[in-house]
Order: C-alpha cells, then structure tokens, then sequence
C-alpha cells in the first residue's frame, strides 16, 4: 500500500482560489471593454494592450531578475492591475506614457511592497495618480466618443468630460441649470450609455453595472462598499443639491458622469487595499464616497474617485485595527 | 428557518451513505480497547494479562471526577496489555483481546424490547451513566455524567440533542434517528429527567427531512421533546452555534453552555444513555459511516469498541486504488489517519477514505486581505490576524484577540482563496496561549 497523507483538518477547501477571483474581475469587465472599443475604436484596444502587457512585463521582469523568486504573472492580479489602469487614462494615450504607467502601477504600486497583498494601495489607481500629475496635458485630453448608432469613429476631436464641463461652466459664473442646457452637455442617458468624454473604462456606467452585478453573483465582491460609497455621496451630494441646485449638481449625475461607477465597484472593493470586517468596509465606503464629492465640488479636480479612494486605502490599516467583527459571546443575554 | 448568526461555510455535503441502514458489524478476531478514550484523565487497567473477560465487563476504571469507564466490548482473552498508535496519532495504553465466542455478563437485557417507563431516579440515572462509561459521542467524547452535574448556581432550563450532523459525508446520527429513533427518545427523556429540565429539543438540519418527519411523529408520545429543523450550514451542530440556533441565546466567552442553562448532548449519546440506564447496557458499541468518492459499498456500522479500522475498509469494499487520505471523523474537523490499524473507540464517528488528488492541500500564496476568514469565522474571529500572531510568537496579543475562543471548526482555511493553512497556526498559537494562561495561574 502506498503511504498515506497526513495533514492537519479541513480536509476540504473551497473552489474559489485567487486565480478565480482575479479573472472573476476580469470577466466583470468585458462588457466595459467592449463598450470603450466601440466608442473609441482601435484607439481603446491599443491602450488596453500596451497596459496590460507592460503590466505583466515589469511584473515578470521584477519577480524574475530583481527578487529572483517566484513568477505569479499567471494569477491575474497584474492582468487585472493593467485593464484598471487602461481603463482609467483617455483612450489616445501615448504609448510611452502608458508604460510608464504600468512600471509606476507595477513596480511601485505593487512590488516595492513585496507583490500581491501586501500593497497599502490600488495598484492601478497609484499609476494613473502618477500619470495625472506628471502628464497633465495628454491625461486631460479626452477623445469623444461617437453617437450611440453613429457609423465609424470620430477620432481626432477631443473635448471635456461631463464633470469638466461643469466645473468649468461653474467658474465662469453660469448655473447648473445652464450648462445642462447647452448643446455639448451629454444628458443622463449618454452617461448611462458611455456618449460623454471620459477615460476608456469610466463612460458606461451600465457596462460597469453589468460586470458588478457579475461579481455580486460570484461573491467576488460585497455589498459592504459599494452600498457604503454610493449611499454616502448620494446623501452627501444630495444635501447640497437641496441647499442650491443652481450651483450643485444632483446625485444622479454625480453617479453618472466621471469614475464614480468604475470606482466603487472594481477599485474600492479591491481586496488588498480596503479594510477586511463588514464594519470597516462600511467606514471605508462612507469616507471614500464623502471625499469624492468634496474634490468634486470644491477641489481643484473636477473628478476626485481616485483621490478618495487612494486617501481610504491609507487609512485601512487604522480601520482593520479598530472595526473589530462581532465577537460571538461578547453581548451577554440571558434568557 | 433557523439558523446561527455569525459565520458559517456551505461545503459540499457528500452524504453518499445516508440510505444505507445500519448494518451489524460481524465480530472481528482481536480487538484493541484504548484505556483513554475520552477528554480528561486515562483510566486504569482493572484486568490483567491472560484474564479472561466477558463483554460488557469494566476493561478500566475512570477515577478522577472527569474520566470515564472502559468495559470490554467482546468477550475472550486479554492477551497484551500495551501502548497502540491511536486514530490521534499518539501511543495510548490499550488491552489486547483475542476474542473467544460472544458471551455477555447476565446483567445486561440483550432482548429487542424497548422500555418505555423510567424507573431511575435522578441520582441514579447520573451514577449509572458514570458507570457505564457513557461519553459525547459527538467527536469531543466528554465524560456524560459530568454535563448533568450542574454545578451549584446554575439551573439547567433546555436540554439540547444534537442530531445536526453538519460533518459533510457522515450519516451515523442520521441513521439513528431514523432507525432508533424511539430509543433516542427515551434517552433524551432520562437524560431531561436528570437534569429536572421541562424543556428539551432536538436540532436536525432541513437535510435530513426524514429524519425531521420521523422523530417529530414520535415525540407525540414524549412531553416536552420538540424537533427543531435548522438551515444546512456548518458548523451548526458546534455546541455554541446550536445553543444560538435554537433558543437565540449566546454562550459568553470562555464560559460552558450551562451558564445559558443550556446542556448539549449528541443523539448518539442520548441513545447510550437509552441503553445504560434501561438495558444496563455499557458504551461497548456504537455507529461508524465508512465513506468515501470511491469506497465499494459505503456503509454505516454498529462496531463493537476496538475493532481495527482496517476491517471496517475491507466490508465497505476494500480500500480503493486512488487512496491518498484516511480520516477518522469528517472532512472538516476529522483527524488523518497515520495507520489503518488503529481501532475505533468511543469518539468514531465515521472513516472517510479521500482520494489522492483530493487528499493534498493546495499551494500557499499570500494572503490577499480578502477578509474571507473573518466572515466565515462563527466565533466572530479574525483568523488572518490569529494567524499572523502566533507565526510572530505575540500570544498575549492572540489572548486579547480571543484566540481560546476558536472551536477548530475549520471554516477560515476551507474559506481560504490562498489556500493558507489558518487553522494551523491557529492550534499552535492557542495551545502556546493556553500554556501561558495557565502558567500565570500558578504564579
């Protein structure tokens, strides 16, 4: 008889492994991919490609040759770390700009800490923070995308996203209810659709809402964060659009327009770098949805998702440390 | 439906023997009894070597307050009386039979009928339970007449039965209840009367229909026993988690479930008491699920105490090719087996054979703070953090974070994408916490 194995219990273990939750996120994406290659075209697909092989490179190259340790490009996380980014950078790029990109979100983001689940930040969001400070010009020029049934692409033509515009028209002393009333304004139902002036993954909030719903399904994500955040910038948002509509705009748009759909469902709820209780991933969904809407309104960016999030994943630690779970046992009741 | 709380895991149930009724296992050539087969202190030889013995005479007797008798479960002659490889691992004293015929000692009814009335008295219901070395057959085999002592202050209110059988793969409670069920029953009723409780329940998870439709048939003719069905989810049969499932009432950390006035026995247990009490029946017997993806014929066994493991695997159909595990008990509590000659003693519960794919534990990655343990810890836990301690040594830390307070349920590494084993370190870090604990008290 051959010998037996010995091993301490559970004898069983669960189908869900690390590799099927990160490609669980990439298969949440499709729909986003698909919408950001059929309003920006070939453009989309280019800066999809140029990131996450860059992604997987300098991760292969870092875990090969610098640590000389084990190579794990095959998990998915990088894969994931490199559509986020693509996803969050206008879709006509230099590509140079891109790599950089990926070497920051990669090399610094993640590897500098010692690789998969030791980063403090989103990965993805480090790099396009680094880009945005570095590259002002080309991270804000953003390509439009073409009319919902329009033939071919309308490359070349850049213009503002819908909360650029806002901010904008806000600083020359118009009123909300003017600037949605101009014609280059794109209205809810282009936001819904992706018809509005953004990066690549941000335009299609119900692409997004697709693949989170996806992820919902496959516990790939709770309701904790996304709950939280929406449920705190639309309170927030909404008190101030009840104080003066003229000068704030309502929580639908705020939900609508900009990263807030790309953000509180596939980077806040990123495993590593939020808080691990239910109560902490709550604080970490209110803080992070309170501070968008304050960069929003009165930061000198008109977007404030990445900021907000990048600012809770610093104070995660802290949150893990004092949002303890429920102890069983601890609230005594007799019967 | 009821169910706990806090936690909890669905792991795949598996129960491929739960049609297979109880079969009589045939008397096997030796047995080997372990003189410890419960929690708290070994008992001592009251045999010598080439006595012979007749089954249902005392093997060893318990002699502190939190030990248990060991009778002789075949009748022969005792051949060795020497240490043996149990199914923990460790070398145990054990008395070697040669079994010879099967002749009973005259005070034990051996006759079918079942008897109904309950004549002992609450003092003799507890002495005799001592007597005949009747434990928690559950998996934690505690000493049963210490559970219905309750200690001065505390008042017994509900008696608990476990019949929940949360292990995935076993069905030996199960078949129990189906097929003794009666006798269970006039257990539960002794061991109610022992403790002058008014109230007792029986918690079945909704997997088991038949077996929540049967006994609640029966219970019409007892007073006071109710069924409770509960929602399939593990660990439910955990003494805690049942207590809150049932009436809603949390055992405080540290404490037993007597401070909730709660007393938590398993139906197999209760069907020991069955036969103490009213047949004077010693624990000398009791059901095995033998078990597996590729086991012949799963079965489940009425084995006599002592009989080798092996055995068991040969009725069942043999042990199959691709065997890579061996374990005594369920997949997510049970212990892997290092020699399949151990014998089964009064805590088998079942033997389940895994195949060799299935029997290696996957690679270890970094853990990704997913906070997947914590949200399947059903003691409100932070597995990742009790990890990380005892790895780094900090076990007042792990104290203050209420690492005593982990049942070993498993739930954090079945839960674990990583594959990381949580529950491992967390065994290490509270047996080195529990040292410290009572190292302080000495001071």
């Amino acid at each position: 008889m051959s010998l037996l194995t010995i091993s301490g219990s559970p004898h069983v273990h669960t189908q869900q492994s690390v590799k099927s939750i990160m490609y669980g996120v990439v298969i949440a994406m499709i729909p986003a991919i698909f919408v950001s290659v059929y309003f920006f075209g070939i453009d989309a697909a280019r800066v999809m490609l140029i990131s996450v092989l860059g992604c997987l490179f300098f991760e292969w190259v870092i875990q090969k040759y610098l640590i000389k340790g084990p190579v794990t490009i095959n998990d998915g996380s990088a894969l994931v770390t490199g559509i986020l980014l693509a996803f969050n950078v206008p879709a006509n790029l230099p590509w140079w700009i891109l790599i950089i990109g990926a070497l920051v979100s990669i090399g610094i983001g993640k590897m500098s800490f010692g690789g998969l689940g030791k980063n403090p930040f989103n990965p993805a969001l480090v790099g396009r923070v680094f880009l945005l400070i570095s590259f002002p010009v080309q991270m804000t020029s953003w390509p439009m995308p073409k009319a919902l049934f329009a033939e071919g692409i309308t490359d070349a033509i850049t213009g503002p996203t819908t909360l650029g515009i806002i901010k904008e028209g806000l600083s020359a002393g118009k009123t909300i209810q003017e600037i949605m009333a101009s014609p280059d304004f794109p209205g809810y139902l282009n936001d819904m659709m992706g018809v509005q002036g953004g990066s690549l993954g941000e335009i299609s909030a119900l692409a997004l809402l697709l693949g989170a719903l996806f992820m919902f399904t496959r516990k790939i994500i709770t309701w904790h964060i996304p709950t939280a955040y929406i449920g705190s910038a639309v309170i927030f948002s909404g008190i101030l659009w009840l104080i003066d509509p003229t000068q704030y705009i309502d929580p639908l748009m705020h939900l609508l327009a900009g990263g807030m759909i790309l953000g509180v469902f596939y980077m806040a709820t990123d495993m590593v770098s939020s808080p691990m209780t239910a109560r902490g991933q709550i604080v970490f969904g209110v803080g992070a949805g309170l501070l968008t809407i304050l960069i929003r309104v009165w930061g000198a960016y008109p977007e404030g998702v990445s900021f907000a999030i990048l600012i809770m994943n610093a104070f995660t630690p802290l949150i893990n440390s004092y949002f303890k779970p429920k102890r069983f046992g601890e609230v005594v009741k007799h019967g | 439906m009821k169910t706990f709380k806090l936690g909890g895991v669905h792991p795949e149930e598996n129960k491929i023997s739960a049609n297979k009724a109880i079969e009589v296992f045939p008397l096997p050539e030796k047995v080997y009894v372990p003189v410890s087969q419960s929690l708290g202190a070994p008992s001592k030889v009251v045999v010598e070597k080439g006595a012979v013995v007749k089954t249902g005479q005392l093997l060893a007797k318990g002699e502190s307050f939190i030990s248990a008798n060991v009778h002789c479960p075949v009748s022969g002659k005792v051949t060795r009386i020497d240490d043996i490889i149990d199914s923990s691992g460790y070398k145990r004293q054990a008395v070697y039979i040669d079994v010879a015929g099967d002749e009973w000692e005259e005070s034990i009814d051996r006759s079918p009928d079942i008897i109904y009335e309950i004549s002992a008295d609450r003092d003799t219901i507890i002495k005799k339970i001592n007597e005949m070395g009747v434990v928690g057959l559950g998996g934690a085999t505690f000493p049963s007449h210490v559970k219905l002592m309750v200690p001065d202050g505390k008042k017994a209110q509900y008696l608990l039965i476990n019949g929940v059988e949360c292990e995935p793969y076993l069905t030996a409670d199960h078949r129990l209840m189906l097929e003794r069920g009666e006798e269970m029953l006039i257990g539960t009723a002794i061991l109610k009367k022992a403790l002058g409780v008014e109230k007792a329940f029986i918690g079945i998870e909704r997997n088991k229909p038949d077996a929540i439709e049967h006994l609640s048939r029966l219970c019409a003719k007892f007073k006071g026993i109710e069924v409770m069905p509960l929602k399939v989810k593990y660990p439910q049969g955990g003494e805690k988690q049942l207590i809150k499932a049932v009436v809603n009432l949390e055992v405080p950390s540290g404490k037993l479930p007597i401070e909730v006035g709660c007393v938590v026995n398993n139906v197999g247990t209760a069907f020991a008491v069955y036969e103490a009490i009213q047949k004077n029946k010693p624990l000398i017997e009791r059901v095995v699920t033998v078990t597996g993806k590729s086991v012949l014929n799963p079965a489940n066994f009425l084995v006599r105490i002592g009989t080798p493991v092996s055995l068991l695997i040969e009725r069942a159909g043999g042990l199959p090719e691709d065997t890579g595990k061996v374990i005594s008990g369920g997949p997510m509590m049970g212990k892997a087996l290092t020699s399949l000659e151990v014998p089964v003693v009064k805590g088998t519960s079942g033997i389940l054979i895994m195949p060799g794919q299935e029997s290696k534990r996957t690679t270890v990655l970094s853990c990704i703070r997913c906070g997947r343990c914590i949200t399947a810890c059903p003691m409100g836990l932070e597995p990742v953090l009790l990890a990380q301690l005892s790895e780094s040594q900090l076990f007042e830390k792990a104290e203050k974070e209420k690492i005593m307070d982990c049942i070993e349920c498993g739930s954090c590494h079945y839960t674990c994408p990583a594959g990381r084993p949580l529950l491992d370190y967390l065994r290490l870090g509270k047996n080195k916490t529990g040292l410290l604990i009572r190292n302080r008290g000495k001071k």
